[in-house]
Parts: C-alpha cells; structure tokens; sequence
C-alpha cells in the first residue's frame, strides 16, 4: 500500500506567532495511496500545519518535500496546480452558480471570444468527472441547491479535476448523516487505489480506526509520534494526544461555597445542545470541557441571552428568570467575556477608556451625562487592577495586543459588577505570563464569593484552575467530575463520548 | 488586588486627568480655512459681514438636516427620506400657520409631531424588520413626497403668519433667526453625542453591533432614537424652510439627503459607522455652502459648481481612507 518514497515530506517545521509557538520542530511524512490521521487536541497545531503546506501561511523555519522537490515562495494557487488540495470545514462554495461553474472556477475553458465561457465544454468534462467518481449530481443543477454532503462530493471532483495528488479533508464528516459518512469512505477508498494520498483530520475516533492507515499526532504544536492505525488503541491515543500535565502553576483553590448562584436544568437548542442542567456555587469555578462543536460556547450564549433557548429553567439565586438579552443578563449580575473578543468584545475605533466603560456606562452618568471624572476613575482603576499594558487610557483599543485587550474585555465586563461571570476561553491565543495573571484574576474573584463558569478547550487549565468539570460531548453532558477525579485521560475520555 | 475589588465592588470613581480630544476634525477645519482664504484674496465681496451671513443662513437647513443624519450614519445606518420629511412637516406647519388661527406653537408641535412619526415609522421598519436603512427610508422618501402633495391637494400652501414668517426671515439683534436656531442646535446635538450615554452607545452599536449587544446596549432603542432624532431635527428644517419661502412647498426639499448626507461625510463622519462628530459636520455644511458661495461670485455657473461639489465629496473620503491607514 505504501511505496518507499514518500509523496510529501516535512520536516523541522517551525512557526511563530507573536510570542507563540504554534509550531516546534514538527514533521510529517506522507505515501501515495495513504491515509494519514492528523490528530491531537484544538490548539496543537493541526490547523497550522495545514495552512503552511497549502500555502496560506509562510514557515519560520524547516523543509516540506513533495514528490522529492522543495516546497517554496508559492501561494495557494501554485499549491493546487501541484496538485495539493484541501477540502475545508467550511465548504468554500459559490451557491448561485452551477455545480459545473465551481469545479471550473477560474479555470474556466473559452471559444470565441477571450472571456467566453464554453459551457458545453465544462458540463461535459464535469459529467464525466463525476460519472468517475460514481456521484449522480446534474451539473447543471445550482450548487445552493445540493445537500452538505453533495457539495462535499463536488469538492472533491473539483479537487480531482485539479488533479490532485494529495487531499487535506479538514473534519468532513461534521455535518454529515451516516449513511453520507459510509459513501464519503467510499471515495477515499477509490482515491486511494489510484494512488492519491489523504491528510484526515478528525476528533472522531471511530472513524479514524475505520479509514486511517497511519496516524500522526501532535500537542502543543510538538511532533508526538506517528503509528500504524492498527497499533494504537482509543486510549492509548487519547494518551498521546493529552499528554503528559505542563507544569504550569495554578493558583490554589479554596472551593465552592454552599450558596448556589446560578442553577440551569434541561437547557436545550434544537440542533446545538439538549438538557443541559448544573448549578454553580458562589466562590467556585466550573469548567466546561469538550471538544470543538460540542456546545459549550452555545450554552454561555444561550446563558447570557445572546441566543435563544428552546427550552429549559434558568434561576439566579433560587429565583426563575427569563433572560431575552445581554441587556437581561446583566441586570441579574451575569457576565460574558466572549471567545471572540475582537467580535464580540471590542468596538474598532473605540479607547481603552470608552471599551472598559462601555458595559456599566449608567454607573457613571446622571440623566444621560456621562460624568468624565468618575468614569475615568472607573478605566484608571481598572487599567491598574488588571496591570492592561496602555500607552494611555486614550489609546484604541484594537491597536493592543492579545492579552492586554483580553484584559480591557475582562475589566468591562468587570466593572458592570458580576457576581456570575462566564469565561469563554479566557486565554485563548495570549502568552503564558498574561495567562498566569489571568488565572490568578480568576482565584480573585471567586475569592470575594463570585462564581466562575470557565470554558477552556486547554485541559491543563480546566483540571489546574476548576473545582468542577462539566463535560459536554455532541451536545450533550456525558459527565459532571469533581476536582479529585478530574484527570486529562478522563476528561478527554468523556469528551469523545458516542451518543448513538 | 484583594482590597481594591473591593472598592471596585463598593463603589468605582474618583482620579482626576484631562483629556485631549477632537483631533480628528483638524483636517476637514484646515480645508475650510484656506479654502476661505483663497476666496477671500480672490474676491473682495467674499469677506464681508452681509455674504457671511448670507452663507450661514442658507447653509442653516442643510446643516440641522446633516446633524440629524450624522446620528443615524454614526450608527451604521442612513437616511434618505430627510427631503420628503422636510416636505412633509413644512406643508403641514403651514396648514396651522394662517394668520389669527392658531398660536405659533400649534404649527411648530404639529410639524414636529409630523417629524417625530415618520422618524419613528422609520426606525420601528428597520428595528422590527431585518430589512436595510437604505431600502425602507428610500420607501418612506416616496411615501413622504405623496403625503405632501395630499396634505396640500398638490398645491402651494401660502398666506401664513407674521411671527411664523419670523423664524426663517426675522433678526434677533441683527442676527438672522436660523443663525440662532442653528447654534443653539448645534450645541444640543453636541452634548448630546459626546457626553451623554446614548450618545456613547451610537458609537458603538455603528461600531460593532454585536459587541454592542454583548455588552447590554439597547440596541433597538438606540436605532428608534436616531431615526426620531433625524425626523425631528428634519422637521425643523421643514419649518425653517417653510418660513424663509413663506410657503408650505409640496415640492420642497428634493435632493435635500443628498447635501445633508454630503455634509457629513465630507466631515469625516464615515458612512461604515462608528465615527464621526457634530462639529465635522457643521464644517462640512459650511464648506459646501462657502464653496457654491465663493464659484457664484467668482461667476462660475452653477453646472461647473456641482461638478466641483461632487470631486469635493469624493476627495474628503479618499483622504480619509489614507488617514486610516496610516
């Protein structure tokens, strides 16, 4: 199945963002006709590595070889002419034009007249295309029009039709039914005796044991190792991927107290998450663990009234509410630091000042006049209590850098004067120091009897930082863990759960 | 750290600093300047006190008109039924302005009224409805310019009051009355964006809407205020207008969005939202109307002039752009 000489080979593949490596010495070797399982936890670098072989990112450092030739100075259209091309999460489709048209997209064959369009020419070669691959689509027919795993399958041809000789299938399965799932393996498996080679990237376990010939499994943006399929068992891979615990120091934790701030019970979105139920004790903080999709960030939305829920009780301290908007949420004394910061947390053209002041401005006013001395005094406060690293409280808040603008959005959300506060992945993309500091915040609060609902896809910090951990899986909560049972192996063990 | 939740949680305030700002309209005023400069050396009767006066008294409609749309452009949106609004609320001023009818403040409460509710209908359709700004006040335009003509059965409204002719042609010391009136606006709308909390919030729900709403902002109250805002501050040019001319026009007021809109972007309000400030757009209105001042004395005619006003618009928001990027 696998000839001597690999098709793509990389090696010390290096990459820095900012202060950050996302990618350390990382190496990856790839046959013709394989299936290779990239894997490893949300932030190991999968995504990364991706991007700089299709050439949408430049390495820092190291080598990738394909078919013995270096790989350099090239875009993305010189990686597909050479025949590497990716199917993403996100299907890149255009809907209002024909199946034919997005195969043939900018490389459209012409007659007559330079800029002709010969539609005969593609609807032919597309018919023939798919004929191949055993797909049934009209190529007439309007992309919009085609199913989640249909335009998947025209992804595919256009990737063939290019003619492809490595194919990155990033999660293709997330949106597809089971019986789609069984005619996608189809395909690879057809790919796979004409000899192109596959890079597969999936949480799912099953499916990895089921399609993969090898697999390649990173953490922390770090080589781990690289097995045969067969070799590596469910935990025995779940082992790789968590890993050994990075000594990163936590604050201590002084655990829940009795009073139960907020309380949830069968909390459900049609599609997103179902009966999701916890309390959360004043002074303690909750994790909630799960893989990318599993409906954490969907639960905090619906919590604080970004989304609406279908159904489900929400109390804040024993009283039932009913939150419609942030603008509710708030009122009852929750807060939400917001995954997306830049989205959802930063308003461009906005100061340091204004942003920290934006979420409690009424504190500060009387009769609608905004009082600049007492506002002012709030954003000061706040720029020495959270240490934000600012030229000037006049500063615009998108020109600062990670972790001093997670800081700006955490010191708005502060001063509304939360007693619940809802962290989105509080550390996403910022460096280790201001992690720290972030964490020590965190103990802080709950310290002065405030209660922490925490979402992190780190599992370091979810069994470093939580008194509890709330696992969700597909939607749903496969396990409700204590501090002292709470172990990566666990945690990751729960997350990738099979709801049948 | 531990005491200082503390007080932050007892009470948050008390630190003293000035701070500088409004440094953003430097570029537009230092136009404005020179451009009057240049005309000034250019032509003797550019500088004197009548065509100064006569400048801002014509330039006072389209800058209350170009003050209310700066709210509305600052939150992300526009408006294009000002010209039909100002129709409107001049025919129906003039209905209650015949002499020995009614008090002065009847016409003036029911012309406002009049401002208020289209400027409402507007900002219910694009709260309730996810249809966009430009399509709904472009249908509130049509429906304006109709509730003109059916208010004053197609014809002129004229015969009106002596002290409602007064606000568009009367003096207070020698100073026009739209003069005043235009400070005094000038200066409300002012506060209104830079010290208060709405206006505090127009900023951010143009800035980003989301965020906005993440952060507990009304964002549905906020859009009504603007486009009740837009239609009163139109309503006020309507009377303003109907009171220059004497006459309730059913025609009046066409294209009228289209200077006001000018006027706030050439002072650097930008049309994305998120940005902008009262005292760029009053530069603004005044630079368009010093600029078809200045070509009329120079005996430009008026076809060269809109052809000027038009690369004038253009150039302020490609300078801006650069300014961006630096």
């Amino acid at each position: 199945m696998t000839s001597s000489k690999p098709i793509l080979q990389i090696t010390h593949l290096s990459k820095s963002f900012g202060g950050i490596k996302a990618l350390d010495d990382v190496q990856l070797t790839l046959h013709r006709g394989e299936v290779l399982a990239l894997m490893g936890e949300n932030g190991a670098g999968k995504s990364t590595l991706m991007k700089i072989l299709m050439g949408l990112e430049k390495a820092d450092a190291g080598e990738i070889l394909f078919e013995g030739e270096p790989l350099k100075n090239r875009d993305v259209k010189d990686t597909l002419k050479k025949g590497i091309s990716m199917i993403h999460q996100e299907l890149l489709v255009v809907p209002e034009l024909s199946v034919a048209d997005n195969i043939f997209l900018g490389r459209e064959t012409t007659r007559w007249l330079p800029g002709w369009i010969n539609n005969e020419d593609i609807y032919q070669k597309t018919e023939t295309l798919l004929g191949t691959l055993g797909v049934a689509i009209d190529p007439r027919m309007k992309m919009k029009y085609l199913s989640v795993a249909e335009m998947q399958m025209v992804e595919i041809a256009k990737a063939i039709s290019n003619n492809a000789r490595i194919i990155i299938m990033d999660e293709p399965t997330s949106a597809l039914s089971d019986k789609e799932v069984a005619s996608l393996f189809r395909m690879i498996k057809d790919l796979k005796t004409q000899g192109v080679a596959i890079i597969y990237i999936s949480h799912k376990m099953e499916e990895i044991a089921q399609i993969a010939d090898t697999i390649t499994v990173l953490r922390d943006g770090q080589y781990i190792a690289t097995k045969p399929a067969a070799e590596l068992d469910r935990n025995a891979l779940i082992t790789l991927m968590v890993g050994r615990q990075i000594d990163l120091l936590f604050p201590v934790a002084i655990g829940k107290q009795e009073e139960v701030l907020l309380s949830v019970r069968h909390l459900t979105q049609p599609g997103k998450f179902s009966d999701v139920s916890f309390d959360l004790h004043a002074g303690e903080v909750l994790g909630l663990a799960g893989l990318m999709g599993a409906g954490r960030t969907e639960v905090a939305r619906a919590i604080f009234g970004l989304d609406p829920l279908a159904g489900g009780e929400v109390f804040v301290k024993g009283l039932p509410v009913t939150i419609r908007s942030p603008q509710d949420a708030i009122r009852y004394g929750i807060g939400y630091v917001s995954e997306d910061r830049k989205a959802l947390g930063c308003i461009p053209g906005m100061s340091v000042q204004h942003t920290l002041t934006l979420a409690s401005l009424k504190h500060y006013a009387q009769w609608g006049f905004i009082e600049a001395r007492s506002e002012e005094g709030a954003a000061e406060l706040m720029v020495s209590e959270l240490r934000i690293k600012t030229a000037s409280l006049q500063q615009g808040v998108m020109q600062l850098i990670g972790g001093n603008q997670q800081k700006v959005v955490i010191g708005k959300v502060l001063l509304a004067r939360p007693d619940i506060i809802i962290l989105d992945e509080p550390t996403r993309g910022i460096d280790i120091g201001a992690k720290h500091e972030i964490y020590k915040l965190i103990r802080q609060l709950t310290e002065r009897g405030i209660a922490v609902l925490m979402i992190s896809s780190e599992l370091p910090e979810i069994t470093g930082l939580c008194d509890r951990v709330l696992v969700l899986s597909q939607g749903r909560q496969t396990a409700l863990l204590d501090r002292s049972e709470a172990t990566q192996e666990k945690i990751m063990a729960h997350a990738v759960h099979q709801q049948r | 750290m531990k005491q200082t939740l503390t007080t932050l949680y007892r009470q948050t305030g008390s630190s003293y600093r000035k701070r500088v700002q409004g440094m953003g309209t430097f570029g537009i005023l230092l136009a404005f300047v020179v451009i009057c400069l240049a005309l000034a050396l250019s032509t003797p009767r550019f500088m004197t006190v009548s065509n100064l006066t006569i400048i801002v008294t014509q330039v006072s409609i389209n800058a209350l008109l170009a003050f209310g749309v700066t709210f509305v452009i600052i939150t992300g949106g526009i408006d294009l039924s000002l010209g039909s609004m100002v129709a409107v609320t001049g025919v129906v001023a003039a209905l209650f302005a015949h002499p020995d009818t009614y008090p002065l403040i009847v016409p003036l409460m029911m012309a406002l009224g009049a401002g208020f509710l289209m400027g409402g209908f507007n900002g219910l359709v694009i709260t309730r409805s996810k249809v966009p700004p430009f399509i709904v006040t472009l249908g509130t335009m049509t429906i304006g310019r109709g509730l003109a003509l059916i208010l004053s059965k197609g014809r002129p409204v004229s015969n009106l009051s002596d002290t409602f002719n007064f606000i568009g042609g009367g003096q207070v010391f020698g100073v026009p009355f739209p003069i005043i009136i235009l400070i005094v606006v000038f200066v409300l709308c002012s506060l209104l964006l830079r010290k208060t909390i709405w206006g505090r919030y127009m900023y951010a729900v143009g800035g980003n809407e989301q965020a906005a709403r993440a952060s507990g902002i009304p964002i549905a109250k906020i859009k009504m205020l603007v486009y009740i805002l837009s239609g009163l501050l139109a309503a006020l040019a309507g009377i303003v207008l109907t009171s220059r001319i004497t006459t309730g026009q059913p025609n009046a007021g066409q294209g009228f969005e289209l200077d006001a809109i000018a006027a706030a972007i050439i002072g650097g309000t930008s049309t994305s939202g998120g940005s902008g400030t009262m005292t760029g757009t009053l530069i603004g209105a005044l630079l368009i109307g010093v600029i078809s001042n200045g070509l009329d004395l120079l005996n430009v005619t008026s076809y060269y002039q809109q052809v000027v006003m038009g690369v004038i618009i253009i150039g302020a928001v490609v300078l801006d752009g650069l300014n961006r990027k630096k």
